[in-house]
C-alpha cells in the first residue's frame, strides 16, 4: 500500500470538514474520491499535502513514511507526491516555462528534468507552443494542461489532482484524460477528487463516496457505476 | 532658477533619491512577497550603517599596519569595497534574524499584529543601540577622499558619483536575480500566490529569509553610503528616512523592484527641488502633498504585480 490514512479528521475553526475518514491507495493505482460541492473532497487532498493540519488522533501513511512528519515543501521533494490543486492555481505571472521549472525547484536530477519536460511536451504540445506566454494569458483549457504538466513536473510517485475536469470542453477534457492514463500506466499513482462524478468513476478503478466530511460508500468504480445509491445521487437518476 | 543650479539641484536629487531607492527595495519586496509591511527596515538602515562603521573602521586600523602594499587611495577603495560587502553581508543576518524571531511567528496572525511588531522591532534596534553605544554620535570614516569637478558651473563630487552608481548597480542586479534565477523566480511565484509555493516542493520559509536577506542587504548598502555622504550617525536616523522609503516603495507598486527605485529616485527629485523653490520648512509638506495627489490618481502605485484574487486554500 503507498498512501493510507486512518480517522483523518480535518478542522477550519469551528466547521469540521472531515470527521475522521479511512482510505487507501495501493502503487499504481486510479482511485478517486467523488462527493458534492462541499463534501470535504479538496480539504483530503490539502491534508495530503500538509496545507492544513490533520487533527490528534489521525494516521497517515505514504511508503511506510508518516505523512505527518514532513512539512509540505517535502511532500513533494522528498516523498514525490504532486498536488494539482482546485481552480489550477496557476502563477498567472510567471511564464508557461517558469511555471514548469518552478515545479522542479528542489530537483537536483538535471537530466531527468529535461525528459520531463519533453514528455509534457509530447503529452501538450500547445505548451511548448506557448513556451514564453504568461500563465495569465493562456486559454482555460490551455492553463489546465498547465496545471497538470506542472504537477507532473514535480510528480514521482503520486499524483493528487482536485477537479481537473473543471471548465474543460468535452473534447480536451478526453485529452486530458487520456495524458493522465498514459502517465498512470508509466507508473504514477493517482488520487483524483471530481464533482463529475460519471467522468471520475469511469477513469478509475477503485472510487470513495465523500458525504459531508463522512466516506458513505466505497468499492469499486465499476460497482459504483450501477449502485442505485450513488446512480441516484450523483449519475443523475 | 539658474540652468547651472537646475542641474546642481538634479545632481543633489540623484544622490537623496539614491538612498531612498535603496531602501525602499527592500520594503517593497517584503511588501511583494510576504504580503508584510515591515516597519523595522528603516532602522536595519541604521544598523547596518553603525555595522559599516565598525566594519569600516576595523579595516581602515588594518590597512594602516601596511599588510597590503597599496598605494593610499587603492586601499581605500578596497576598503569601500570590502565594507560594503562584509556590512551587506553582516546585515543580512539581522535581516533574516528579524524575520525569524519577529515574523515568523506571526505568519498566519492579523496583518495588524505583523505591522506593529515591525514597530516594535524597530523601536529595539533603537533603543538597543542606545543602550550598547550611549547618546555620543558617531562619525562615519571617510571612505572616500572628496574631490570635486566643475562640469560648466556644476560642482560633482567622486562621493556624488559613486553613491549614484552603486544605488543603480545594486538595483539591476537585484533586478536580474528576480527575473533570472530560480530563487527570484520562487519569490515572484509568492507574490502572486503563496499559499500554493510548498507545493512547487519550495519551503515558504527559506524564500522568506531570502526576502529579507536581500532587503536589509540593501538597506545596509544606503546606510554606508550615507554615512559617506553624511558622516554623523546616531540612532533614529533611520526613522524618517524609513517612512519615506516606505511611501516610494508604495509609490512603485507592490513588489515592483524597478518601480520602488523610481519612485525613490522622484521622491528624491520632489524634496530636493520643492526645497529650492519654496522655503525649506515647507519641503515635506508640500513633497507629501504631491505624492498623495499622485497616489489618488494610481493607487496601486507605479507597477504592482498583480496577484492572485484567492488567497486561500
Ligand atoms: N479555508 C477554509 N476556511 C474555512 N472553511 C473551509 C475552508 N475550506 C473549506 N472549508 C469548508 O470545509 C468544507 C469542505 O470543503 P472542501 O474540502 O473545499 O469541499 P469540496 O472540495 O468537496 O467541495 C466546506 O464546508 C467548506 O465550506
Ligand atoms: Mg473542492
Amino acid at each position: 500500500m503507498l498512501l493510507s490514512a486512518e480517522n483523518l479528521a480535518v478542522s477550519y475553526g469551528n466547521i469540521k470538514a472531515l470527521h475522521g475518514i479511512n482510505f487507501e491507495v495501493d502503487e499504481g493505482e486510479i482511485v478517486c474520491i467523488i462527493g458534492a460541492n462541499g463534501a470535504g473532497k479538496s480539504t483530503t487532498l490539502w491534508a495530503i499535502s500538509r496545507l492544513v493540519d490533520a487533527e490528534e488522533g489521525t494516521s497517515m501513511t505514504f511508503a511506510g513514511k508518516n505523512l505527518l512528519d514532513f512539512p509540505p515543501e517535502k511532500v513533494v521533494s522528498e516523498l514525490g507526491i504532486s498536488h494539482a490543486p482546485e481552480g489550477r492555481r496557476l502563477f498567472d505571472n510567471l511564464t508557461v516555462k517558469e511555471n514548469l521549472h518552478l515545479a522542479t525547484f528542489a530537483r537536483k536530477d538535471g537530466p531527468e528534468i529535461k525528459r520531463d519536460l519533453d514528455r509534457v511536451f509530447s503529452i501538450f504540445p500547445r505548451l511548448e507552443e506557448r513556451i514564453s506566454q504568461k500563465a495569465g494569458t493562456l486559454s482555460g483549457g490551455e492553463q489546465q494542461m498547465l496545471a497538470v504538466g506542472r504537477a507532473l513536473m514535480s510528480a514521482r510517485r503520486m499524483m493528487l489532482l482536485d477537479e481537473p475536469s473543471m471548465g474543460l470542453a468535452p473534447l480536451l477534457m478526453k485529452d486530458v484524460f487520456d495524458a493522465l492514463r498514459d502517465i498512470n500506466k508509466e507508473g504514477t499513482t493517482i488520487l483524483l477528487v471530481e464533482q463529475n462524478a460519471r467522468m471520475a468513476l469511469n477513469f478509475s478503478q477503485r472510487g470513495y463516496v465523500l458525504e459531508s466530511g463522512s466516506i458513505v460508500l466505497e468499492g469499486n468504480s465499476s460497482d459504483l457505476l450501477v449502485d442505485p445509491e450513488v446512480k441516484k445521487a450523483y449519475l443523475g437518476g | 532658477m539658474q540652468l547651472q543650479s537646475f542641474f546642481q539641484q538634479i545632481v543633489n536629487a540623484l544622490q537623496l533619491g539614491s538612498f531612498y531607492a535603496l531602501i525602499a527595495l527592500g520594503y517593497s519586496m517584503v511588501y511583494g512577497v510576504l504580503m508584510l509591511f515591515n516597519f523595522a527596515h528603516g532602522d536595519v538602515f541604521m544598523v547596518g550603517s553603525y555595522i559599516g562603521f565598525f566594519v569600516s573602521a576595523g579595516l581602515l586600523a588594518l590597512a594602516k599596519t601596511g599588510i597590503l602594499p597599496l598605494a593610499d587611495n587603492v586601499m581605500l577603495g578596497l576598503v569601500l569595497v570590502l565594507t560594503l560587502f562584509i556590512t551587506m553581508l553582516l546585515t543580512s543576518f539581522v535581516g533574516m534574524l528579524i524575520e525569524r524571531i519577529g515574523y515568523r511567528p506571526l505568519r498566519n496572525a492579523p496583518r495588524a499584529s505583523a505591522a506593529i511588531t515591525g514597530l516594535m522591532i524597530g523601536i529595539i534596534l533603537e533603543t538597543g543601540n542606545l543602550a550598547i553605544l550611549g547618546p555620543t554620535r558617531l562619525s562615519f570614516p571617510a571612505l572616500i577622499e572628496s574631490v570635486s569637478y566643475d562640469i560648466g558651473g556644476v560642482l560633482v563630487t567622486n562621493k556624488k558619483m559613486v553613491i549614484v552608481f552603486v544605488s543603480i548597480f545594486l538595483t539591476l542586479a537585484l533586478h536580474q536575480f528576480v527575473r533570472r534565477t530560480k530563487w527570484g523566480m520562487a519569490m515572484r511565484a509568492m507574490a502572486f500566490d503563496f499559499v500554493v509555493v510548498p507545493l512547487m516542493g519550495i519551503s515558504i520559509n527559506k524564500i522568506a529569509l531570502l526576502t529579507f536577506a536581500l532587503g536589509s542587504a540593501l538597506a545596509a548598502a544606503a546606510g554606508i553610503l550615507f554615512g559617506v555622504a553624511y558622516p554623523v550617525l546616531d540612532p533614529y536616523m533611520g526613522i524618517l528616512f524609513g517612512w519615506k522609503a516606505f511611501v516610494a516603495a508604495i509609490l512603485g507598486g507592490r513588489g515592483s523592484i524597478l518601480g520602488a527605485s523610481l519612485a525613490g529616485f522622484m521622491l528624491g527629485f520632489i524634496e530636493i527641488f520643492v526645497a529650492a523653490i519654496f522655503p525649506s520648512t515647507m519641503r515635506d509638506l508640500i513633497a507629501f502633498s504631491i505624492i498623495l495627489i499622485i497616489l489618488t490618481f494610481r493607487p496601486h502605485g507605479f507597477f504592482g504585480e498583480p496577484y492572485s484574487a484567492q488567497l486561500r486554500l
